[in-house]
């Protein structure tokens, strides 16, 4: 058992060492640091927001996503939406947005844990939370394809409207409505996190890898 | 290149091209030439242009003050934004409103409070807007006007801009001294006009000098509930004199009322007796008297009880009031019209429309005179007069029907010359004399107004800080004005531009008001007022100011049939439908119809509309009401939304089925 847990947590670096090159095994730490932080101020931020513009809608409609929420102009648009037949925002991602904020927590201390494992398996902690923000982005397609595509047959206006993918990034239409959809600041620091990880991933693979290799190197009698 | 001569002739009309340039939005791809050639093809002149650019709003761009304005005896209140002078509201009060809903199964029961001697009455003729005041400043929360024919009051809220409430005043059925607020809202006052009995009870003509009788009501408002409290309000008895405008004293005055009078002759009129008739009866003296009321010495004396109950309703006796020292009159020119008192509350301005002189009065000479007892007398019913030439500060000749006056920042005074139909500009003196260049008690200019001006308003012209800017000449009479209309003519609405000193005062603006006939009207800066854009939460009871939380909600429409036979509908309408949309009842049932408006956009307004059973009722934005009705007559009755909603708003109906018996 201890052989596993150190195999997967990887080979330690003395303190004499670590602070004669702390650059080298200090950075991949630090960036993981880094990520948990954006992740941490992303959860209060929006993730995305849409907004709806018509003559007689002159200050626009808004509608904001946060990890756990959905809030802006929702009834209103929800209110113009019955009419083609699109069933309520409300009722869309609600298991995303219920675990929403467990998800992250579960990110944060999984880049916490990957700190501490200094082989190839930080890889596997860490994968999740830099996949993140596409996954983010492909569920929020997946859903408005589902809610564009399933449009009430019996709606006042089916006749007038066919089912259509609302756009999930950047300008769509549908009726009198341009709808302008733009990733929020959440998304965007949960993508600035992902890109650092990807980072944190190259110096934990430049500090540790020659690490392992050389006590793999002297561990190879042992196990033959 | 045109010549030096042409240049210098056209720098104003460069000035005004500039103007209108500066404020039109598209202004870049058009030149000034282009505003010339406009000018030239409809005959404008520099004045005009420079006029309209006083005046125009673009669209969206909104306006500085807003003018409350009653509106006759279309017994409504009008708002008309200015500079532009476009009518923006109308507030339904004593008549019912089909737009807004009043009166057609929603507010009745409001109007019903107000009716007279219990019979319906479905107009009123409103004469005199007061809005709200906290130091003797407008406050923008409320807005009272009263009713002439019938002595009524009305509570406006001005987070809605509804009425919510309407008084009826059991002593008499004639006011005209109201509505005017005392310097905090602690009271809204309300003259009586002409002298009736007690509650307008029969009584001969020859019994008019026992039976007949003056007063003047001073009704409590509750500021935090938004209502008149009865029962916290009472009234003085006066002589049976016809009184006319009020105004509350304030600054220096606080604490006092001015009331103004005529008819001190005490004519009762009978031309068709070949007596004098009250036109002529009515005007024989020289001299009406001016009231002087001390009201804090009024509540105090109410407060001790010191009242009688007439009509229910506790009156300080006229014998109380002289006993007691809390009125006394002193004389004025005759039939006066306003009584104005100045910003700081030290004069007190009586116009007498048939003397070409405003008379200015003194309230530290009126103190003097009340502490010294200087008195020329007493009138028939032992109310000291205080003597004229000690409480007089000046008298000003003005011209020709000198009717009411408003007041600008600078120690200019405003008057309308009904006559002479002119809009007289005059300076003050006293603390306001060094404000103007001009010498004291002066006339500076008189523009002429088109035509018979009565009331006039100024920007905040009756308050502790008036703005000056515009003013506002309620004409009577338009004449030539306007396309010829039949033979009723609109009212003419000049908007004045007063924010130069000196002779420079021009007409910038008619306002052809159609719809009624303003006498006073009150002008407020518009920032003022914080209205509401939609009501705040969903089933809200703009009766109540408050959530109703037996309001019929989304998923909550039901239809309820009670033990004792009363149906109760639980509707919601949304865009672009109602439910229920089948309501099925049995001819004779009592019903009760919640409605409630689910939306939360701004100007989605529904209405609601049922033929047969004269239904109409507008529910704004989260609205909810409730509507009762017996249903008493079979049929088949298509109920729909009367605001054109949305796209689907034809779709938006249902149909109300009556089984017959």
């Amino acid at each position: 058992m201890d052989r596993v847990i150190d195999r997967v947590l990887g080979p330690r670096v003395s303190p004499l060492e670590a602070s004669k090159h702390s650059l080298r095994y200090g950075l991949p730490g630090f960036l993981m640091l880094v990520a948990r932080v954006l992740l941490l101020v992303s959860l209060f931020l929006p993730y995305w927001r849409m907004e709806l513009r018509a003559p007689q809608y002159p200050q626009g409609l808004v509608m904001t996503a946060y990890m756990n929420s959905l809030t802006g102009d929702v009834a209103e648009i929800d209110g113009l939406n019955h009419y083609i037949g699109m069933r309520s925002l409300y009722e869309a991602a609600e298991l995303e947005r219920a675990a929403g904020v467990f998800i992250m927590i579960a990110f944060i201390v999984m880049l916490e844990l990957a700190a501490y494992v200094h082989t190839r398996w930080a890889a596997l902690l860490v994968a999740p939370v830099v996949l993140f923000p596409a996954v983010f982005l492909v569920d929020l397609h997946l859903w408005m394809r589902h809610f564009g595509l399933n449009l009430d047959p019996n709606a006042p206006l089916s006749n007038a409207v066919k089912p259509f993918v609302p756009t999930a990034l950047g300008k769509g239409g549908i009726g009198q409505f341009v709808t302008i959809a733009t990733p929020g600041v959440g998304l965007v620091l949960a993508t600035a996190a992902s890109l650092v990880l990807v980072a944190a991933l190259y110096f934990h693979r430049r500090a540790y890898l020659p690490l392992v290799k050389a006590r793999r190197a002297n561990a190879a009698p042992f196990i033959a | 290149m045109k010549s030096a001569k042409t240049k210098a002739s056209s720098v104003p009309l460069t000035l005004a091209i500039l103007t209108v340039c500066g404020l039109a939005a598209a202004a870049s791809a058009q030149s000034m030439r282009d505003v010339e050639a406009v000018a030239k093809e409809r005959g404008l002149t520099n004045a005009d242009l420079i006029a309209a650019a006083k005046t125009y709003l673009p669209s969206g761009k909104k306006d500085e003050y807003l003018m409350f304005a009653s509106g006759g005896h279309a017994g409504q209140v009008f708002v008309v934004g200015i500079p532009s002078m476009r009518l923006l509201r109308s507030i339904a009060v004593f008549t019912p409103e089909p737009w807004q809903g009043w009166g057609y199964g929603v507010g009745d029961k409001i109007i019903a409070e107000g009716f007279p001697k219990g019979k319906s009455n479905l107009w009123g003729d409103t004469h005199h807007p007061a809005l709200s005041e906290t130091k003797g400043d407008y406050d923008g929360q409320f807005l009272f006007i009263n009713d002439k024919i019938n002595a009524r009051v009305a509570v406006i809220d001005l987070r809605d801009w509804e009425t919510k409430q309407i008084v009826k005043n059991p002593l008499t059925l004639s006011d005209h001294g109201g509505t005017f607020v005392t310097p905090d809202t602690e009271y809204v006052i309300e003259g009586g006009q002409y002298a009736l009995p007690w509650g307008a009870a029969f009584a001969p003509i020859a019994d008019y000098k026992e039976k007949y009788k003056g007063s003047v009501t001073l009704w409590k408002f509750d500021r935090a509930r938004g209502r008149i409290d009865k029962e916290q309000s009472f009234a003085i008895e006066l002589p049976l004199y016809w009184h006319d405008l009020a105004d509350a004293g304030k600054g220096a005055s606080d604490g006092f009322i001015f009331l103004n009078s005529l008819n001190s002759e005490k004519a009762t009129g009978g031309i068709q007796d070949k007596q004098p008739p009250f036109e002529a009866g009515a005007s024989r003296n020289p001299t009406d008297f001016l009231h002087i009321i001390d009201w804090r010495k009024a509540e105090a004396l109410f407060k001790a009880g010191k009242t009688v109950q007439i009509e229910g309703f506790p009156v300080i006796t006229l014998e109380t009031a002289v006993a007691e020292g809390l009125l006394h009159i002193t004389p004025e020119p005759r039939s006066p019209h306003g009584v104005d008192v100045t910003p700081k509350g030290e004069f007190v301005v009586v116009a007498g429309k048939l003397d070409p002189h405003v008379t200015v009065f003194s309230i530290e000479k009126i103190k003097r005179a009340i502490a010294a007892k200087n008195f020329s007398g007493k009138d028939d019913y032992g109310v000291p007069i205080l003597d004229f030439d000690s409480v007089v500060e000046k008298r000003v000749e003005l011209g020709l029907g000198p009717l009411h006056t408003q007041f600008g920042p600078d120690g200019y005074a405003y008057t309308s010359l009904y006559l002479d139909s002119a809009v007289a500009r005059w300076t003050l003196g006293g603390s306001y004399g060094s404000g103007t260049p001009e010498p004291d008690w002066t006339v500076v200019q008189k523009t002429p107004v088109h035509y018979n001006v009565g009331h006039l308003a100024a920007a905040e012209g009756d308050t502790v800080s008036p703005d000056g800017k515009y003013l506002v000449s309620l004409n009577k009479w338009a004449v030539d004005r306007f396309v010829q209309t039949g033979p009723l003519l609109p009212q003419n609405l000049q908007l004045l531009d007063i924010s130069s000193k000196g002779t420079n005062m021009p007409v910038i603006y008619d306002m052809a008001m159609g719809v009624g006939e303003p006498h006073y009207a009150q002008i407020i800066k518009a920032d003022k007022i914080n209205a509401w854009a939609t009501y705040p939460e969903v089933g809200w009871d703009p009766h109540q100011q408050n959530i109703n939380p037996s309001a019929p909600k989304p998923k909550g429409e039901r239809v309820e049939r009670g033990a004792d036979g009363t149906v109760d509908i639980y509707m919601t309408a949304i865009r672009s439908h109602f439910n229920p949309e089948h309501v099925y009842l049995k001819q004779g049932e009592k019903v009760r119809w919640h409605i409630t408006n689910t939306e939360r956009a701004v100007d989605a307004t529904h209405g609601f509309a049922v033929p047969v059973y004269n239904i109409t009722a507008s529910l704004e934005p989260g609205e909810s009401v409730t509507i009762e009705f017996v249903a008493d007559t079979a049929g088949t009755f298509p109920f729909y939304c009367t605001e054109f909603c949305s796209a689907l708003h034809l779709e938006m109906m249902g149909y109300l089925m009556v089984e017959p018996k």
